[in-house]
C-alpha cells in the first residue's frame, strides 16, 4: 500500500482552522441571518470543527445543519453500487439567509453542484459561499470555486487527498497519496 | 462514501432477500421519510430511469404508492392496466412485457393474479422486476413496510411478538409479513377461523391461535388482515356479522388487555368486519403511518435496485 505524505500536520491544521474562522467573522460579523451547512459525511466532520471553534471558543451563535446529497449526485447508476445515504439535519429554512457551504476537499466540483441542488429544497438563500479545507486546483469539471480555502493542492487525477480527523484517526492531518487507497 | 447494494437484482419476494438487504432498505427508507416530509418532496436520483407499472389485477393504493414513490425519485412512469389492454385480446404475458420493454423501460413493477408470474418474468427480461403482489404468494413491499412501521413505532422488530389476524389463507400480505418478521427476529403467530388458516402453516415456524383474545393478550402488535370477499368462491365463514363477533377487534376487546398494543392493517379496511371504527381511528392504530412508510420503503427499494450495476 502507498504511504501517504502529510501535507498539513496537526499544528498547522489547527492554525488553518482558526484562520478560516477569523475570515468568516470578518465577513459575517455576528452570523445573524447566516447559517452553516456541512456536506455529509466528510464535509460535515470539517464543519463540526469550524462550528465548534466559532461557538465554543469565540462565543458566537450559529445556525448549523448537515446536508446529505446522495440523492442529488450525478454519478448515481455510474457507480458499482448506490451510495448509502446519511442523515440530513437542517431544522431551519435557508430562505433569505446567507449560507456558508462547507466541504473538506473541492475536487471536480460535482459534489458542490449536487449540494446546491439539494439546498434549493430548503428555501431560496440570499447568497451561498463555499468554504473548503483543500482546494485541488487543476481537477475541476465545473465552473465552481471556493470563497475560503485552507490549502491549495496541485495534483494529477490519480492522486488522492485525504483529510483525517480524531478520533477516527490518530491525529488531525491532511495526507497526500500518489494513488487512491481505501480509506 | 459508503456504498451498499442489495444482494438481488429483483424484488420477487421477501423469501429471496437477506436480513442485511432488509436492514439496508429500512436505513435508506429513513432518509426518504425525511425527503417526503420536506416542503419539496422530490429528489432527482432516478431522472434517467423509466419504470413501467404493469397491473394485471386491480389495485388502487399499492399502485398509487408506487407511482408516487417513482415520481418523487423523478423517474419517468408508464402505467399499464390489464382491463384496458391487449391482454383481453389474447396476448401472452411475455409478449405484453416484451412490447413494453421494446420502448426501453428500465424497471418493471408488476402485480399479477398468478403466483410466480414476476419470477417467470425476471428470468426472461433484462429489466429489474419488482413484485407488487402475485396471487396469494407474496407482496414483498407490503411485508417490508409493515415491518418498517413496527421498527419506527417500537424501535426495533427483533424480539417483538406479532400476530397476524384474519384471512391468512388468501393473503399474500401474510406470507411476506411472516418471512420479513422472522428474518428480523420477531416471533409470529397467526389467528383466525380454522377455515382461513392454511394447513401446515406451522411448518413456516409460526404459532397458530384460534382464540383472538388469547392472541391479543400475547402480542405487542396485531396486524389485522382484510376479509377478501372477492377471493372466496366458497363460504369460509358463515357471515360477516359472525366473523365480526368472534374475530372483529373493537375497543372493548382492547380495553380488556392489561397493556397497549399496536394495531396495523394493510388496507382497505372493512369497517365493522375485521376492525371497528373505534379501533381503526384510535391512537393504537398506525394504519395511516403505514401508508406514509409505504412510499418511503418503495422509494428505497427503487433507489437501491436502480442504482445496482446489473
Amino acid at each position: 500500500m502507498t504511504r501517504g505524505k502529510v501535507i498539513l500536520n496537526s499544528d498547522r491544521l489547527n492554525f488553518t482552522l482558526r484562520r478560516l474562522c477569523y475570515q468568516l467573522i470578518e465577513n459575517y460579523d455576528d452570523f445573524s441571518d447566516t447559517c452553516i451547512i456541512g456536506i455529509q459525511e466528510k464535509g460535515a466532520l470539517f464543519a463540526d470543527r469550524i462550528v465548534s471553534i466559532l461557538q465554543d471558543e469565540m462565543g458566537l451563535k450559529v445556525d448549523y445543519g448537515k446536508l446529505d446529497i446522495s440523492f442529488y449526485r450525478d454519478d448515481y447508476r455510474r457507480r458499482e453500487n448506490p451510495i448509502r445515504p446519511s442523515e440530513t439535519t437542517i431544522d431551519f429554512l435557508v430562505e433569505d439567509k446567507r449560507v456558508i457551504l462547507i466541504d473538506d476537499v473541492l475536487y471536480t466540483g460535482r459534489t458542490i453542484q449536487a449540494a446546491m441542488s439539494a439546498l434549493q429544497h430548503f428555501g431560496r438563500p440570499a447568497e451561498v459561499e463555499l468554504l473548503v479545507l483543500v482546494d485541488r486546483r487543476f481537477n475541476r469539471h465545473l465552473p465552481i470555486r471556493a470563497d475560503y480555502k485552507g490549502i491549495t493542492v496541485d495534483a494529477i487525477d490519480e492522486a488522492y487527498v485525504r483529510v483525517e480527523w480524531k478520533p477516527e484517526h490518530s491525529r488531525d492531518q491532511i495526507k497526500f497519496y500518489s494513488k487512491k487507497v481505501n480509506s | 462514501m459508503p456504498e451498499s447494494s442489495l444482494s438481488t437484482k429483483h424484488l420477487l419476494g421477501i423469501k429471496y432477500i437477506t436480513k442485511e438487504d432488509i436492514d439496508l432498505i429500512f436505513d435508506t427508507a429513513d432518509s426518504f421519510i425525511d425527503v417526503i416530509n420536506r416542503p419539496i418532496k422530490k429528489v432527482p436520483s432516478l431522472r434517467d430511469v423509466t419504470i413501467a407499472n404493469l397491473f394485471f389485477e386491480n389495485s388502487t393504493r399499492t399502485k398509487m404508492s408506487f407511482e408516487l414513490a417513482e415520481k418523487r425519485l423523478s423517474a419517468d412512469v408508464v402505467n399499464f392496466s390489464a382491463s384496458s389492454s391487449s391482454v383481453k385480446k389474447g396476448e401472452t404475458l411475455l409478449d405484453t412485457v416484451n412490447n413494453i420493454l421494446a420502448m426501453k423501460v428500465d424497471m418493471v413493477v408488476m402485480r399479477h393474479p398468478v403466483p410466480g408470474a414476476p419470477m417467470f418474468l425476471s428470468k426472461k427480461i433484462n429489466a429489474n422486476v419488482i413484485n407488487a403482489g402475485d396471487g396469494t404468494h407474496e407482496h414483498p413491499t407490503q411485508g417490508l413496510l409493515d415491518s418498517y412501521s413496527i421498527r419506527r413505532k417500537l424501535g426495533e422488530v427483533a424480539g417483538k411478538k406479532v400476530v397476524i389476524i384474519g384471512d391468512v389463507k388468501h393473503s399474500r400480505v401474510a406470507l411476506s409479513n411472516i418471512f420479513c418478521l422472522q428474518k428480523l427476529g420477531a416471533e409470529v403467530k397467526v389467528c383466525g377461523p380454522a377455515t382461513l388458516i392454511p394447513k401446515h402453516i406451522e411448518s413456516l415456524g409460526v404459532g397458530v391461535e384460534y382464540d383472538i383474545d388469547k392472541a391479543l393478550r400475547w402480542c405487542d402488535v396485531a396486524n389485522v388482515l382484510r376479509i377478501q370477499l372477492e377471493r372466496q368462491d366458497i363460504k369460509y365463514i358463515p357471515s360477516l356479522r359472525e366473523y365480526n363477533l368472534y374475530y372483529g377487534i373493537d375497543k372493548k376487546r382492547l380495553d380488556r388487555l392489561d397493556r397497549e398494543i399496536t394495531i396495523m392493517h394493510p388496507g382497505p379496511i372493512n369497517r365493522g368486519v375485521e376492525l371497528n371504527s373505534d379501533v381503526a381511528d384510535s391512537e393504537h392504530s398506525i394504519i395511516l403511518q403505514q401508508v406514509e412508510n409505504g412510499v418511503a420503503v418503495r422509494m428505497a427499494v427503487l433507489y437501491l435496485l436502480a442504482g445496482r450495476k446489473n
